[in-house]
């Protein structure tokens, strides 16, 4: 018999590589920060690095679709990266999660567009 | 400079009679009351007031005091009274007893009528706020013989009228809790040349140190009455030379100056006369500050930002941020944007923390003069006409 319960990722097939970054598919701005800030940053240049070099056929990829009616696995991928960007900061500036200097100071967003 | 303005209760009281009470307040955007009915509530606590905004049936927006007329209780809230809210209704109801009221303000319901004897409803309407809008922008003013809006705004607004606002409805909002006077952010953001020192990690190591040793000069500075502007160049957008820029910034075509690549709408090309009013061809953004507490930042790549501060004691306000962009159509565009708020709120926090520690200095007493150079005259002058309107209100 066939396996009819084929694990299917969260990412479009094309890229399955990255399926192992999908806890960062992550929607909205405080997710993602949040998740920033609790990662060490070993786990986020890992993810950088695997990002960054997928990040050009990921946007033709994404391009495909209509922002506001993509299918749920595009739009997992977007978030993807979404949360590739907000880890470019402490990758490529800051070498480390936090925000140097920025000591108790908090900025809430309180109005995002969601994908 | 002094900065007894900045940490004295008695001034900061003064501050809230003289300027908050009498000077028109940007409380918004009209995009955020698309349909009849639209309203959002307004804590200042600064002027003491709550306010509700709101397009009533026949589409003209209004601003009320959020108080019930019959007994006192605030009249639009959700769970907790001091928090601001938003919606869409045919009427506000109180919670209280249930008098109802159109979104034009008139008293459309009494819970037993009757027994307050001839109640005349027409005298019981909402208690109107001033409210005027120019490009959009909803401003209110709780001094009912404050001049018009468009004459207060002058001459510097009026040079900013054409540019499309309402094409950039794509909006990134942010929030603070800053411990420090109200004046001291908007000297943090009224120049420039601090940004190549206090955010030297940000730019790649080569710029920041090439910035550091000519030293920063902005475009252009000019006073307008109570207002200021001032612009910058923004050699980053795009940048003459790819390897000027973060990768990140490389692969998303973007940056602090926002997505180099400019939108296709209507009304950036020309721009209106007020904006780049230097005239500069290494035009980045201007800086415009609408006394007493709203800035407006027009960037050349085509979206703008705006900054409130909302003081709430001599020591502390809270900080508004929003991010205005032409909505984007694709992917690419829409990581771009991205790109350009991450970018705005590693700076802003950056900024946000520096002024603690500001204000913690000042009021420590120790030190009271501080010169401040050429490209600081928009504090200066922030400062002066706080002062200014202290006097002018204490000799009326």
């Amino acid at each position: 018999m066939p396996d009819t319960a084929t694990k299917t990722g969260t990412l479009p097939a094309e890229f399955a590589d990255l399926e192992k970054f999908s806890d960062w598919c992550l929607a909205t701005e405080p997710e993602r920060y949040g998740k920033r800030l609790n990662s060490t940053m070993a786990q986020m240049q890992e993810f950088y690095d695997a990002g960054m070099a997928r990040i050009d056929e990921a946007m033709d990829y994404l391009d495909q679709f209509p922002l506001k009616a993509m299918p749920e696995d595009a739009k997992a991928l977007m978030h993807l990266m979404q949360s590739l960007v907000t880890v470019s900061f402490p990758i490529e500036c800051w070498k480390q999660p936090r925000v140097p200097d920025s000591g108790a100071a908090w900025l809430t967003i309180t109005k995002e567009p969601v994908v | 400079m002094n900065y007894s303005d900045s940490i004295d209760p008695a001034h900061y009281a003064k501050e809230q009679e003289a300027i908050f009470k009498h000077s028109w307040l940007n409380v918004g955007r009209v995009e955020r009351l698309p349909k009849k009915g639209s309203y959002f509530t307004k804590e200042i606590a600064v002027a003491k007031a709550s306010i509700i905004v709101v397009k009533g049936k026949d589409g003209v927006v209004r601003a009320f005091h959020n108080i019930c007329r019959h007994r006192g209780n605030k009249l639009v809230w959700n769970d907790f009274p001091n928090e601001e809210v938003q919606g869409t209704c045919r009427q506000f109801t109180c919670k209280y007893h249930a008098w109802r009221f159109s979104t034009e303000g008139e008293l459309t319901f009494v819970q037993q009528e009757e027994e307050f004897f001839d109640l005349d409803k027409d005298k019981f309407g909402l208690k109107p706020v001033r409210c005027e809008i120019w490009e959009g922008f909803i401003f209110v003013n709780f001094d009912d013989k404050a001049e018009p809006l468009n004459d207060y705004l002058g001459p510097m607004a009026k040079g900013l009228e054409g540019y499309p606002f309402h094409e950039m409805s794509e909006v990134y909002s942010y929030k603070a809790e800053i411990n420090s006077n109200w004046k001291l952010f908007i000297d943090a953001f009224a120049e420039f040349y601090h940004a190549p020192v206090l955010h030297v990690n940000q730019a790649t190591r080569e710029e920041a140190e090439k910035l550091q040793s000519y030293g920063f000069e902005a475009l252009h500075y000019a006073l307008h009455g109570p207002h200021s502007v001032v612009s910058s160049w923004g050699g980053m957008s795009p940048p003459k030379d790819l390897n000027m820029v973060k990768p990140i910034e490389r692969k998303l075509h973007s940056g602090l100056f926002g997505p180099w690549d400019r939108p296709d709408i209507e009304g950036l090309d020309p721009l209106p006369p007020g904006v780049n009013p230097g005239g500069a061809k290494q035009w980045g953004v201007d800086s415009y500050v609408f006394f007493p507490n709203f800035m407006l930042l027009i960037w050349a790549p085509g979206w703008y930002l705006t900054y409130h501060y909302w003081p709430t004691s001599v020591s502390s306000h809270t900080f508004e941020a929003s991010l205005y962009f032409v909505p984007p159509k694709t992917a690419r565009d829409r990581l771009g944007q991205e790109l350009a708020a991450v970018t705005f709120k590693e700076y802003a926090l950056q900024d946000a923390n520096t002024l603690e520690a500001t204000q913690t200095m000042i009021s420590s007493g120790y030190v009271t003069e501080f010169p401040l150079n050429d490209q600081e005259i928009l504090l200066r002058h922030l400062h002066k006409t706080a002062r200014d309107k202290i006097k002018e209100y204490e000799n009326a």
